[in-house]
């Protein structure tokens, strides 16, 4: 099991504004550096913090227009885990309510997307949501 | 800031190779199906997309994608993909894309798959 002492933590808070996810891609592909993460693994972090900050940017409909975002190098003496949390002041949303993506029932829709969680869940070790009238938080980690 | 894709076309017998560069998001998926649709125009029903030039992808530029698939399912054409990084390999697998368009790790087995 990680240890739970904060090695190394930066927060960010971005803009919505189009590819200010990139901006986020790139934190955490630094902290992954740090932890000396496997190239891919570092890959798959940067993919699921995208789809995290295009899900707030898109759906959140916050007054504030940011996502508030904080990553960790969690471990005892060494890194041992990254726990990204990725926050938003939104709407909320009710996690059980959304429907998983399927690939047949999505060729035969005319909406196609709705995949960000999915992907999320694909890619990340462990991922938690919180979400209520006063905004959602993602946190989702990955072991180096 | 706007990440920009950058979209080439070499057509050859009966197959047309789309090469992308950069950052597949919204913009980028509507860059890639222009081209797409525009070769199936001009009667290609082969198409492979290489993505060596491609990093990261988002799952808004991956929807975009999926219609391509929806229409080279309708013409009965065939949609192939090489030389993706092991993690767009991976949420390609995980959204189901594996299904209904072939992946190739690179370029060679890639033409020659689809023109078998």
């Amino acid at each position: 099991m990680a240890g739970n002492a904060i090695l190394r933590e930066v927060t960010l808070t971005l803009s919505m504004v189009p590819d200010m996810e990139i901006a986020a891609s790139k934190t955490a592909t630094a902290m992954a550096e740090f932890m000396k993460m496997s190239p891919d693994r570092i890959d798959e972090v940067r993919m699921a913090v995208v789809e995290a900050c295009i899900n707030a940017f898109e759906h959140s409909h916050s007054p504030d227009h940011k996502v508030y975002m904080t990553f960790e190098v969690l471990g005892d003496k060494e890194p041992e885990s990254l726990r990204i949390t990725v926050r938003d002041t939104g709407v909320g949303f009710l996690p059980a309510e959304i429907e998983e993506p399927n690939i047949e029932a999505k060729l035969k829709a005319e909406r196609k997307r709705g995949w960000g969680l999915k992907i999320i869940r694909g890619l990340m070790d462990d991922v938690e949501i919180r979400s209520g009238s006063d905004g959602t938080t993602v946190v989702m980690s990955k072991s180096r | 800031m706007t990440e920009s894709l950058n979209v080439t076309v070499d057509r050859r017998d009966g197959l047309a190779v789309v090469y992308t560069e950069g950052y597949i998001n919204n913009q980028g998926g509507e860059d890639i199906a222009r081209v797409a649709y525009k070769l199936l125009d001009e009667g290609y029903k082969v198409l492979l997309l290489n993505l060596a030039g491609t990093k990261i992808v988002n799952s808004i530029g991956i929807s975009i994608l999926i219609e391509i698939i929806e229409k080279m399912i309708e013409i009965e054409g065939q949609l192939g993909f090489c030389c993706l990084t092991p993690t767009i390999e991976k949420t390609f697998h995980i959204m189901g894309l594996a299904q209904y368009a072939r992946i190739f790790p690179d370029e060679q087995s890639a033409v020659a798959g689809l023109r078998a």
